[in-house]
């Protein structure tokens, strides 16, 4: 009976400390940089892939009209407002003609003038004939010296040419007057085409600069989208390709499109290209000019061919490739590469065969010499 | 011949273990110490590691893009992209800042990498779920530790993203997990200033005259442009081709590209040596105080275990047991002390307190062999004393008590 206590005792310890010990063995091997290293595999796959491209852009509009006046002055009326429709041929507003008025009688003044300069010059040359033809009888007859006669005669010429220059002149003040009645009418700004006003710069009694906006016009069935692409992802973008465009406002809503052109200027600095797209219906209401949109521009549809995740794809020492589990051991294969969606599927040309296992998630960075355990998804991650 | 030294702990055995129990726990926090200070430098480490590069290429004179802020024009990559011996070179940005998800925000690092296709220097390296970023803008690759989930739309700045994959320790120096974001997008999340701000910009451009002259009515729409532009990066990593030695590449980035141009150790120095250094320092004196105190407590639990059995010894000496018997008994109770404790150390520090630490906490298995050599040599240490007062102890006071 002296040995049952211990006995108990004994037990007691063991059962405390072997399973200590056996945690501990635990603790050591299987957690922290011993631990072998969770993986997923996934298969290689024969799909076909739609490629995409995706950029942003703004919405523009193609044709803008800055409407303004053709030299400086003052703005007199402006009759209409930011968001107004206008038609083909609308007056918007007028210039002030200040001094123009004044101007205009001036020049009538002058043109009376010049008619009055006209009648002197006629009557001048009238009396320089009758001069001229008296003196030849008389020369004629041996009255008077040839000297007079040449004289008489170089006056009607005189008289001749004044005549002509007082014409000349008349001429001129009516043009003048002319241009000046035309620049009268052009005080008014009137709307090239129907549109839309976007812009109103200048209020009445605002001194404008020649060329300087007053008020700016877009043709709203002319909106486009300005979208940039990144050019390391603008393989493929062409004219005529459909494009589904996602408006900041409008987060859940897809609009149609199609790429209307690809700009032959790409952007030197941002390092990317240009493409104009078009609605195939314009959103009504009209987005606001200037709108961020995000654009998916989708591509042909490939051939099938294997696909991988390009979560798989791994960059060791200059090569890509993605890990392999080997008779249970790590092996990188290198593998060149095709074309990617943006589900983020790459086409695989070369290294890999469809049906083949590769490593797409790991828990830590792999190497060849890691222990490894595959599992179905890496422990934390919530499905 | 039986063991004393087991003999005695059977004899106790409910107050040895849980004496040993409490040794753990003093043992377990202390390697967590020790974990959280390799923690930290591997915080360092990995953020080197996962950007995948050779060299940084920062601004003159800088310390960046870790340790100092650097900003380098967005080209500059075309002309050392050209250079001999470099096989790739990619733009990145680092910025820390609160991303917002619903009600709550995260302290994160957010990462702009250049497009590319995975392995571009700057992508990270591997992921746990999800897929690399395809879009070039609004997609993000988050840190599992953000405690982001996939399919979630995150805000930076203006923005929101799609998390669309994730990935394990990628962290900044201090800890933050990262976000990686398309490039284009951190460079306007770096530079973009609320929208009060850019009013106020634009109103203060407006009224200074230089730039809005009546006779130029087209000067102001230009100079706003102008200012809302950000054509600066942090650094370009720079991947050396395969038979170049970096540090000879980066010389001749230095020398004619004029930029300050730092190689793996060289960084690493920065930010184990600089950034981290009193932080880590901070960590480390603890862990030598926390070792210092454990090895008194040590010290003292087995005085007092020893000095609890002093009748006991005195007794053994009365009978004529040799010295050498209660020395062996005093060191085995102290080493098997001392194992018990390491091991319940050990094994707290892994299960229980290392994943309740917000950061990283590394238990090196290198770390836990020269812990367990300083324990048993802190015990066979205190025993010292012990034995000390056990070898005086007179036999009489077997008798006289």
């Amino acid at each position: 009976m002296k040995r049952l206590p211990i006995k108990i005792r004994t037990l007691a310890l063991i059962s405390i400390l072997v399973p200590l010990f056996a945690l501990f063995v635990y603790v050591a091997f299987r957690s922290g940089p011993l631990a072998p290293v969770s993986i997923v595999l996934t298969t290689v796959e024969n799909k076909s892939l739609s490629p995409a491209l995706f950029g942003i852009g703004t919405i523009e509009a193609r044709y803008t009209y800055k409407i303004g006046p053709t030299f400086a002055g003052r703005v007199k009326s402006l009759d209409i407002h930011v968001g107004e429709h206008v038609k083909a041929g609308q007056v918007l507003g007028e210039m002030d003609p200040v001094d123009l008025d004044g101007r205009i009688k001036a020049q009538d003044a002058t043109l009376k003038r010049a008619n009055a300069q006209i009648s002197e010059a006629q009557v001048r040359k009238n009396y320089a004939k009758t001069q001229a033809l008296r003196y030849e009888q008389l020369l004629k007859a041996g009255y008077t010296s040839e000297e007079v006669a040449d004289a008489k005669r170089q006056e009607l010429l005189v008289a001749e040419a004044a005549l002509t220059g007082a014409r000349e002149e008349l001429s001129r003040v009516r043009s003048e007057r002319e241009a000046l009645e035309a620049q009268r009418s052009n005080l008014s700004l009137i709307a090239p085409v129907d549109g839309l006003i976007v812009s109103r710069d200048a209020d009445p009694g605002t001194t404008v600069v020649a060329g300087q906006a007053v008020v700016e016009l877009i043709d709203p069935y002319s909106l486009w989208v300005n979208v940039r692409f990144d050019q390391i992802r603008a393989r493929g973008l062409a004219a005529g390709l459909s494009a589904q465009i996602r408006l900041r406002s409008q987060a859940g809503e897809m609009q149609t499109g199609r790429v209307l052109r690809v700009e032959p200027l790409a952007d030197v600095v941002t390092e990317e290209v240009l493409a104009k797209v078009v609605f195939d219906q314009i959103p009504d209401p009209m987005p606001p000019i200037g709108e961020l949109a995000e654009v998916t521009i989708t591509l042909p549809t490939l051939a099938a061919a294997p696909v991988i995740s390009n979560a798989a794809i791994h960059h060791i020492d200059g090569r890509l490739g993605v890990w392999q589990v080997i008779d249970g051991d790590l092996r990188f294969t290198p593998v060149s590469l095709g074309i990617a969606d943006l589900e983020g599927r790459v086409q695989v040309r070369e290294g890999l065969k469809i049906g083949d296992q590769v490593v797409i998630y790991s828990e830590n960075p792999l190497n060849e010499h890691s222990r490894i355990h595959i599992v179905d998804h890496i422990p934390g991650v919530t499905q | 011949m039986i063991n004393l030294a087991g003999r005695d702990i059977m004899h106790s055995w409910g107050k040895f273990v849980f004496t040993a129990m409490g040794l753990g726990l003093l043992i377990g926090v202390t390697l967590s110490m020790a974990g959280i200070y390799r923690g930290m430098v591997d915080d360092a480490k990995v953020l080197l590691d996962n950007s995948g590069a050779d060299l940084w290429v920062v601004q003159k004179d800088t310390l960046g893009p870790y340790a100092e802020s650097s900003s380098i024009y967005d080209d500059t990559w075309r002309g050392i992209r050209g250079m001999q011996g470099v096989d790739q070179t990619a733009n990145i940005t680092y910025l820390t800042m609160q991303v917002r998800k619903e009600a709550r925000d995260v302290r994160v690092m957010v990462t702009g990498i250049a497009p590319g296709e995975p392995g571009t220097p700057g992508w990270p390296p591997y992921l746990v779920a999800g897929r690399q970023i395809t879009r070039s803008h609004y997609e993000a690759v988050a840190d599992i530790a953000s405690g982001f989930k996939l399919g979630e739309h995150i805000q930076i700045r203006r923005n929101q993203y799609t998390v669309v994959g994730l990935t394990r320790r990628m962290v900044s120096s201090n800890g933050d997990p990262m976000v990686f974001i398309p490039l284009k997008d951190a460079q306007e999340a770096q530079f973009l200033k609320d929208n009060d701000a850019i009013r106020e910009q634009r109103r203060r451009t407006a009224e200074n005259p230089a730039f809005n002259q009546p006779g130029v009515p087209a000067l102001l729409d230009a100079v706003i442009a102008s200012q809302s532009t950000n054509p600066y990066v942090n650094a370009i990593l720079v991947r050396v081709e395969t038979g170049h030695d970096p540090e000879e590449v980066a010389e001749s980035i230095r020398r004619w590209k004029r930029l300050t141009v730092y190689t793996r150790s060289q960084m690493e120095e920065i930010l184990v040596g600089k950034l981290i250094a009193t932080s880590s320092k901070q960590i480390a004196m603890f862990l030598v105080i926390l070792s210092i105190v454990s090895s008194v407590i040590v010290a003292f639990i087995i005085y007092t275990l020893t000095l609890g059995k002093i009748r006991e010894i005195a007794v053994l000496k009365l009978i004529g047991t040799k010295n050498r018997t209660i020395v062996g008994l005093i060191v085995q109770q102290s080493i098997a002390l001392g194992l018990i404790g390491f091991v319940v150390g050990k094994i707290s520090a892994t299960l229980l307190m290392a994943p309740i630490f917000p950061k990283y906490v590394l238990l090196e298995p290198l770390d836990s062999v020269l812990g367990f050599i300083a324990v048993i040599m802190i015990c066979v240490m205190s025993s010292i004393i012990a034995i000390r007062v056990a070898l005086k102890v007179d036999p009489a006071e077997a008798i006289g008590g």
